[in-house]
């Protein structure tokens, strides 16, 4: 992962779209290393700019400032023919699937293909072979109007893998799904990535996405990389405002309790998935007052925090605190947390 | 009740109006298509945008599109003598009908491929399409319905305009019905070459439809 070779260097990018009304400044000074063969994500609220980024990677959108390399190529020193065909190993997928409607479902894994310019035989030949991969076999003569969601974004996928790409870029893949579809999904990317060891960018603003799938994650905010690290890290030691806001996305509800003392506890994956609090109350006789709960299993580890309102009692919230310390866990007080 | 005279005319007019319309609506599509797919493209969220010759283009089309028929067809005589030799006949009358024709149909093309998905040209462009490439593999297809069905529109048009050239000697079933209805007050004549136009506008539009939904994937 981050010890291996980068597939995608962003370097000092930044994007001002001009509109009628004057300039926006939507990216500044985006500087990241995606890894051959990780499971990179991107997350950030809407209007953060995340579309922007991911369609600056293949020069969709050309940055006003800085540059991108793919496998060490400056896109920005490309001819547009030669970007042409790099973006062929580029793939890419999308919130609303974007499928030709008046192309059938094997009609629709050929087109990169013809593009390519692959022979139709052949062409037909290795999209079967993707519809398999992808488990849509059945629908090859299908028409996108008569597939569901899911089904849709599957055969995104095999168009998008039909030039053997490098690189996945998945833009909001699954917002438009229910949440068992987007697993199903989900766990068709992790395969690809296992088997195949494309790179996957996964472009979103849910944090179960992340979650789900990814190794390392960017955070962006205001125009700006706000953090970028494992996700473990990020999930449990959030260090930046807005990676504490995509953590806690109901954090503003507990406001009223700051004036009490509160402690976060935090499950990094190191601990066992014992009845903690339960016991600690059973064993101070004192009350304590969860506020915010959050805890998951990432990897087959448990995963997340437990915020809770310690007793008015000064010393019993110390003792308190040093119970769970004990237990291996990482306490910490929160005066200000929001 | 018409005599044998009469009815041959009507025969010849009704043949000589679908003449005129046919004939002019192919070659004002070999030129009207391309000037929308020209509109699309340049436009400044087109896949090739160019800003001065899509404004240029469009002033041009609406200046042609705002002259009224029949006084387009009476300042084009000129070119229609120098390029058939003559401004009467059916023949003759397919050169205004052609002018007039191109940027109404312009218009349409552009229409239906403006509905173009925006997400799926996207697509089409992460994967390396050119905007070539764009035009007759996306844009083009995926616009088929509606490009039919705007044909047929056009088509329709082209006929009334046909009928409208009737006034300036241009033959066909407009010609029959203005020298015996308007000008010899024999009503039944007219009342049959209007019948005729609408069975060939309902026949046409009917054609249209069947085929833009014989084509269409989506539903
Ligand atoms: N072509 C454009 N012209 C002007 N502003 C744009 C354009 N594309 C995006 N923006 C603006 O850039 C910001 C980021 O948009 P986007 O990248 O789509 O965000 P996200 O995908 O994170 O929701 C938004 O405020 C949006 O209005
Ligand atoms: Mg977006």
């Amino acid at each position: 992962m981050s010890t291996g070779t980068s597939l995608i260097q962003i370097r000092g990018l930044g994007k001002v779209f001009k509109t009628d009304v004057g300039e926006v400044n939507v990216l500044e000074d985006i500087n990241l290393d995606i890894m051959k063969g990780e499971i990179f994500g991107i997350i950030g609220m809407s209007g953060a700019g995340k579309s922007t980024l991911v369609r600056c990677l293949n020069f969709l959108e050309r940055p006003t400032r800085g540059t991108v390399y793919f496998d060490n190529q400056d896109l920005s020193a490309l001819s547009q023919k030669e970007l042409y065909r790099i973006r062929q190993s580029i793939g890419m997928i999308f919130q609303q699937f974007n499928l030709l409607m008046q192309r059938n479902v094997l009609k629709n894994v050929c087109f990169p293909l013809e593009i390519a310019g692959v022979r139709k035989k052949e062409a037909e030949a290795r999209a079967y072979e993707l519809l398999e991969l992808v488990g849509l076999s059945d629908k090859a003569k299908a028409y996108p109007s008569q597939l569901s969601g899911g089904q849709k974004q599957r055969v995104a996928i095999a168009r998008a893998l039909a030039n053997n790409p490098k690189v996945i870029l998945c833009d909001e893949a699954t917002s438009a799904l229910d949440p068992a579809t987007t697993k199903g999904v989900l766990a068709l990317l992790k395969d690809i990535n296992k088997r195949l060891g494309i790179t996957i960018v996964i472009i979103t603003h849910e944090m179960s996405v992340v979650e789900e799938i990814c190794q390392r994650v960017a955070i962006i905010d205001n125009r700006r990389i706000a953090e970028v690290g494992y996700v473990q890290d990020i999930f449990t030691k959030p260090t930046t405002e807005a990676a504490r806001r995509l953590v806690f996305p109901e954090g503003g509800q507990v406001e009223h309790f700051t004036s009490s003392r509160c402690c976060r506890i935090v499950f990094d994956g190191s601990s066992s998935f014992e009845p903690v609090i339960a016991n600690m109350v059973l064993e101070f006789r004192q009350p304590v007052n969860i506020i915010f709960a959050d805890t998951r299993n990432i990897d087959g580890k448990a995963f997340g925090q437990i915020v809770i309102q310690l007793p008015e009692d000064k010393l019993a919230g110390e003792k308190m605190m040093a119970y769970l310390q004990n237990r291996g866990l990482t306490v910490e007080e929160v005066k200000d947390f929001v | 009740m018409f005599d044998q005279a009469t009815l041959e005319m009507l025969g010849k007019g009704f043949l000589e109006s679908l003449y005129m319309t046919l004939v002019s609506s192919a070659l004002a599509y070999v030129i009207g298509l391309p000037l929308g797919i020209i509109l699309v493209v340049t436009d400044k969220d087109g896949i090739k945008p160019c800003v001065g010759l899509n404004r240029i283009l469009g002033v041009i089309i609406n200046l042609l599109r705002s002259v009224p028929f029949l006084i387009l067809a009476i300042t084009v005589i000129p070119v229609t003598r120098f390029i058939t030799g003559t401004s009467l006949g059916p023949t003759a009358t397919i050169v205004p009908l052609v002018i007039g024709a191109s940027p109404f149909i312009a218009r349409m093309v552009e229409s239906s491929l403006k509905d173009v998905d925006k997400g799926v040209i996207e697509a089409a462009q992460s994967m390396g399409a050119s905007p070539f490439e764009i035009i007759y593999k996306v844009l083009l297809p995926e616009a088929r319905p509606s490009l039919i069905l705007g044909a047929a529109i056009s088509v329709t048009t082209i006929l009334g305009y046909s009928a409208m050239t009737g006034f300036v000697g241009g033959g066909g079933l407009g010609d029959i019905a203005i020298r015996y209805g308007y000008y010899r007050y024999q009503t039944d004549i007219m009342l049959v070459t209007v019948a005729l136009l609408v069975i060939i506008v309902q026949v046409l539009q009917e054609i249209g439809m069947k085929l833009a939904k014989i084509g269409d994937k989506r539903k």
